[in-house]
């Protein structure tokens, strides 16, 4: 599964767990509850299920991530494929609570052999900004881009490119960009885009984000959907108007346009703390974003 | 709204509403309505409604957009068979009743804003509180549908979890305000203009903070 639909699914679950809250259909969860469900290994689905509500609703106590971690070694819990779906729900978690004394646990799972394990643990530790996660990052990349192949029967390459790059990105410092750089030759379109925005933000040179731009304007929704909210992240004023222009959903259109909004609005409080909101740069974002509501 | 096409193309409108009915494929569909759309022909709102029905998102967009520039008459359309519909269908009607500000729909918009599952749908109704055809109203009913419309603006502005609405709510509530300026309706204003800085202050979201902040600077 990609990058994207990853979190297309999981904004799916979010808004089944909101549909479920609202119409009071299925019983919530306490964080007591949702505790113990993750601490018993009777039921799967209830562990599962618990995993991914801590996470959700980023429960920051020790019991809850006691047993994230318990659930990050798990070995019940295997799909037919031999993937650990449980240690994936609890890797996505520990990212989601934030409490930084689980980074060690995280880069060991860097190692696990459920792709999708790795996939997670890799996003987790961009979202602690995870500095020591930069050595094991890179040792995944070690057999450089001549062994980012697809992996036979599996809709994936052998590593999780994409996320270790973004994450690369994020945590990385200039010493990274020989590592980086060949990636942005690499067919599958989702490593490319992963290898320009790690880039972008290493160096800042705006010719890495025009690759994002360009992706922008491509066949597949799904690239367009992914480019968008990159764009988004890294926070690419120049990319406004291909963002507001770019065949997708408004929602995710103004997400990305919210991301460019916030960076500049930091930016200015950077260089002067009591700078207005309002300027004409984050007037201009703020017009288009009016124009897709 | 532009009519100057109206009934000057027969044969097109046919035409395109032919291939909307004969469309085998999601994309074809696409196509055919935005062919279909773009005619901006009141003949073609039947046409446009009923792709609100069929699930195709993409298609259901182009038809919004047709129903809006449509106006008047798709408004009141969708308002004879709106309790008919499905959730989904109905989500599209509301957006296209948002778009177009008829005040005939001005109730099921307010409820919309405050109320409905969908954010994408709420997010569309509190921006087109901002931009109601207050024309249409006598004086004494556009009185009491602006009060109502910022009673429900202020509420979602502060109350909504999703950033999106709460920032369509203030953009909403930058439209009302030059409206009740228009028409002289001043006791909206000073209210209006402390739940925009009560956002500037509070909001924990700093794309919200500065489009409240840019909406009081045009409201003064």
């Amino acid at each position: 599964m990609s990058e994207s639909s990853e979190q297309q699914s999981a904004q799916q679950s979010m808004q089944q767990q909101s549909i479920q809250q609202e119409s009071g259909g299925a019983p919530q969860l306490t964080v007591e509850q949702a505790i113990a469900n993750l601490q018993q290994t009777e039921d799967q689905g209830d562990r599962y299920y618990a995993a991914w509500w801590i996470g959700r609703f980023q429960v920051r106590e020790p019991a809850a991530i006691e047993a994230l971690l318990v659930a990050l070694q798990d070995k019940q819990n295997r799909d037919t494929d031999g993937g650990f779906p449980l240690r994936r729900n609890a890797a996505r978690a520990l990212g989601k609570v934030g409490d930084e004394t689980v980074i060690p646990a995280l880069i060991e799972s860097l190692n696990c052999s459920d792709y999708y394990v790795r996939e997670a643990a890799a996003q987790s530790l961009q979202a602690l900004k995870a500095e020591e996660a930069g050595g094991p990052l890179v040792e995944l990349l070690s057999g450089g881009v001549e062994s980012a192949l697809p992996v036979e029967g599996k809709p994936h390459l052998t590593q999780p490119y994409n996320a270790i790059l973004e994450a690369l990105g994020e945590l990385g410092t200039s010493a990274l960009i020989p590592t980086i750089t060949p990636f942005l030759q690499h067919e599958v379109p989702q490593v490319k885009n992963g290898a320009a925005r790690a880039m972008y933000q290493i160096t800042g040179e705006g010719r890495y984000a025009d690759i994002l731009i360009e992706t922008l304007s491509c066949d597949d929704l799904q690239l367009r959907r992914s480019a968008l909210l990159d764009l988004g992240e890294v926070g690419y004023l120049p990319a406004a108007e291909a963002i507001a222009n770019t065949l997708a959903e408004n929602s995710i259109k103004l997400i990305s346009l919210k991301g460019l909004l916030e960076t500049q609005i930091s930016e200015q409080q950077n260089e002067e703390p009591k700078a207005t909101l309002v300027s004409n740069k984050t007037r201009k974002v703020m017009s288009l974003m009016d124009s897709l509501l | 709204m532009t009519h100057t096409k109206t009934f000057s193309q027969p044969q097109l409108l046919r035409d395109r509403l032919e291939a909307v009915e004969s469309a085998d494929s999601a994309q074809a569909m696409l196509d055919a309505v935005e062919a279909l759309a773009e005619l901006k022909d009141e003949g073609a709102v039947d046409m446009l409604i009923r792709v609100l029905g069929y699930n195709n998102p993409g298609a259901a967009v182009a038809a919004v957009d047709g129903l809006i520039q449509i106006g008047t008459p798709a408004a009141s359309a969708l308002l004879n068979q709106i309790d008919g519909y499905n959730y989904g269908a109905r989500a599209w009607a509301l957006r296209v009743l948002s778009g177009i500000g008829d005040p005939r729909g001005l109730d099921l918009i307010l409820e919309t804003a405050a109320e409905d599952f969908s954010l994408s749908v709420r997010r569309a109704a509190a921006r087109g509180l901002g931009k109601i055809q207050w024309e249409k109203l006598s004086d004494r009913d556009r009185d009491l549908a602006q009060t109502r419309s910022c009673t429900t603006l202020l509420k979602v502005v502060s109350e909504d979890v999703e950033w999106v609405v709460r920032y369509a709510a203030v953009v909403g509530l930058q439209g009302l305000a030059i409206a009740a300026i228009e028409y002289g309706k001043k006791d909206l204003i000073e209210p209006i203009l402390s739940g925009l800085k009560n956002r500037v202050d509070l909001d924990e979201v700093s794309t919200v903070q500065a489009r409240a902040q840019w909406a009081i600077e045009h409201i003064e």
